[in-house]
């Protein structure tokens, strides 16, 4: 087992991670990128949209070309070392982060820690969910705009924030046919250019409909549709049957925080940004000291946010390793900081913004009874808020499918209690 | 056990934005049935080129499990690969030779090195 030591781990090379990397080691912080892709970029390598986003240098860009000009930024820089298939396993009390390589598993010491894991997707409840041939809106873009593969010959998509629209016209431009788009909600959740563009090439877009079923003997061989009423319950006698094979979920991400959960860091519920996430202050450190984050993983949003965010992270690490004069600092976090208010202006922005005070406000209540068990040592377990349950989740939300699970066996995955409306609010992109 | 639909179509040649460059193409197995695919890119994409979505069976019911993130998420494209057990489809590169087999519930006992 390999051991290598560093000044700055961070997990995850999207745009987050990837502006952390590149601030950080602007100060000369000896950094670490780990991600388990090839290739750098995250999210961006499958756009191949012209990017929304306000970002000064990347609106109007084409993701995969963002990627590009990133990724070369890192491959230049000397202070970031890049550890590319390379997934991170878990983070140890010790500093240790352990890893696993191609070559087998390693251990990387750093005196600080950036998560920027992203997002993963939503899963919803229906018979035949598990079938193959259900697959993320991910894994079809993975699939068809990284590796040059059809997910499929016709394809059902559900929700219609920007994701499901944009995804649908990505199919189309490969070549697939896509039978319909449904969405639960009374309106269409994306932008208006995305789904005309859709509508023109002759996709239906149905409102207040959903997936009743998929079905098929060994893969997915159609799915039935139908119309809900105002109380979210379908309607008998609307049912549709489609001919499709693919049938593609763009109903939202949540947090990839399993890192995050697994080193201890405090976590909230706070539907706003996504599901759970950590708890952290205005210089992106969680309630583990030394352990910072940001992007997706820190609330669903946008890649123009989750840059500026990983500058932030990065700013901070390296301050608190003593690489930035109290001068410099505090003018790079008032720029940093004026960029993302600037970002987070709009309308759209309103969701975010609320979902970030509640976790701030749930973060001060943390401290303070952190304060009043330090001062009564006897009569609290040290680090642990007992009576704090605004932060003990009740209820442990599946960020990924759980396709074993006894609800995957019984043919439906499971989801977060969340029924079928989550196209429109979850979607921090388009909103 | 029928390994779905193949389809010649799957692969994308024109596309109006991405290029996608040649690559060396490779021979590896599926189920004992020798299959074509290029080399370096994940196992589950080549096995989906070639119409093949069942990867692997769950542990109790045996229902039929495919890939579904493609990004190492979710462990629902495992596949044995040279006797290798809960390999995943969605990460694992295709290499020249590779014994690809479908994963019924937890797979065969790893053997030792071959
Ligand atoms: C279809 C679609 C369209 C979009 N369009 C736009 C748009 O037009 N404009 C816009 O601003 N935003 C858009 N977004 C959103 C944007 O892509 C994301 O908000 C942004 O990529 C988030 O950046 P990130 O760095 O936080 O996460 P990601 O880009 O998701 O990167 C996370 C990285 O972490 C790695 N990782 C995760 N776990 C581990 C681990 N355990 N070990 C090692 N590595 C790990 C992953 O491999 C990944 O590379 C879109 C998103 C989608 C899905
Ligand atoms: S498809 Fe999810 S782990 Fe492979």
């Amino acid at each position: 087992m390999a051991v290598r030591t560093t000044e700055l781990v961070i997990i995850g090379a999207g745009p987050a991670g990837i502006c952390a990397a590149l601030e950080a080691a602007s100060h000369g912080v000896k950094t670490t990128l780990v991600d388990r892709g090839e290739e750098l970029g995250g999210q961006l390598i499958k756009q191949t949209h012209k990017f929304f986003g306000w970002h000064k240098k990347s609106a109007g860009t084409r993701g995969v070309l963002i990627a590009k000009k990133l990724a070369e930024e890192v491959l230049n820089n000397e202070n970031i070392t890049l550890l590319n298939s390379t997934e991170a396993l878990g983070y140890y009390d010790d500093g240790t982060l352990l890893v696993e390589t191609p070559r087998g598993i390693d251990r990387v010491l750093g005196d600080r820690l950036i998560v920027a894991t992203g997002a993963s997707e939503r899963m919803l409840l229906f018979p035949g969910n598990d079938l193959p041939g259900v697959y993320g809106a991910g894994a079809v873009q993975t699939l068809m705009n990284v590796h040059g593969v059809r997910p499929g010959d016709s394809v059902l998509m559900i929700g219609s924030g920007n994701i499901g629209l944009i995804v649908s016209y990505q199919l189309l431009q490969a070549g697939v046919r896509v039978a319909a788009v449904v969405e639960a909600m009374p309106t269409i959740g994306g932008y208006a250019v995305h789904a005309s563009k859709i509508r023109r090439l002759g996709v239906p877009i149905m409102t207040r409909h959903t997936i009743k079923e998929a079905y098929g003997k060994e893969q997915v061989e159609g799915a039935v549709i139908w119309e809900l009423d105002e109380n979210w319950n379908g309607i008998p006698g609307t049912e549709k049957d489609l001919e499709v094979d693919v049938v593609c979920l763009a109903i939202g991400l949540t947090p990839l925080a399993e890192l995050l959960w697994q080193c201890g860091a405090e976590m909230a519920y706070i539907p706003e940004l996504g599901g759970f996430v950590p708890l952290y202050d205005e210089t992106m450190e969680t309630t583990r000291k030394g352990v910072f984050v940001a992007g997706d993983v820190a609330g669903i949003e946008e890649a123009s946010t989750a840059m500026a965010a990983g500058r932030m992270a990065g700013l901070s690490a390296a301050r608190s390793l003593g690489k930035v004069s109290d001068l410099d600092y505090s003018r790079l976090r008032n720029e940093i900081a004026g960029e993302l208010e600037g970002l987070r202006s709009g309308p759209a922005s309103a969701k975010i913004l609320s979902g970030i005070a509640k976790m701030r406000a749930m973060l001060q209540s943390v401290k303070e009874a952190a304060a009043v068990s330090e001062a009564e040592p006897a009569n609290q377990p040290a680090n642990q808020p007992a009576d704090q349950p605004a932060n003990r989740p009740a209820k442990q939300a599946a960020s990924e499918p759980a396709k074993e699970g006894d609800l995957a066996e019984a043919g439906a995955r499971d989801s977060e209690a969340q029924g079928n409306n989550g196209s429109k609010s979850e979607e921090a992109v388009g909103a | 056990m029928e390994t779905g639909r193949s389809s010649c179509k799957t692969r994308i040649e024109d596309h109006p934005i991405l290029d996608f460059p040649a690559r060396k193409e490779v021979t590896f197995t599926w189920e004992g049935q020798e299959l074509r695919g290029y080399e370096g890119e994940p196992i589950a994409a080549a096995l989906h080129a070639a119409g093949i979505k069942v990867l692997h069976t769950s542990h109790k019911s045996k229902r039929p499990r495919g890939f579904f993130c493609a990004i190492g998420n979710c462990s629902s494209c495992l596949v044995v690969v040279n006797g290798v057990p809960n390999v995943r489809a969605c990460t694992e590169k295709l290499r020249e030779g590779m014994r690809v087999q479908r994963q019924e519930g937890t797979g065969p006992a790893p053997r030792s090195r071959e």
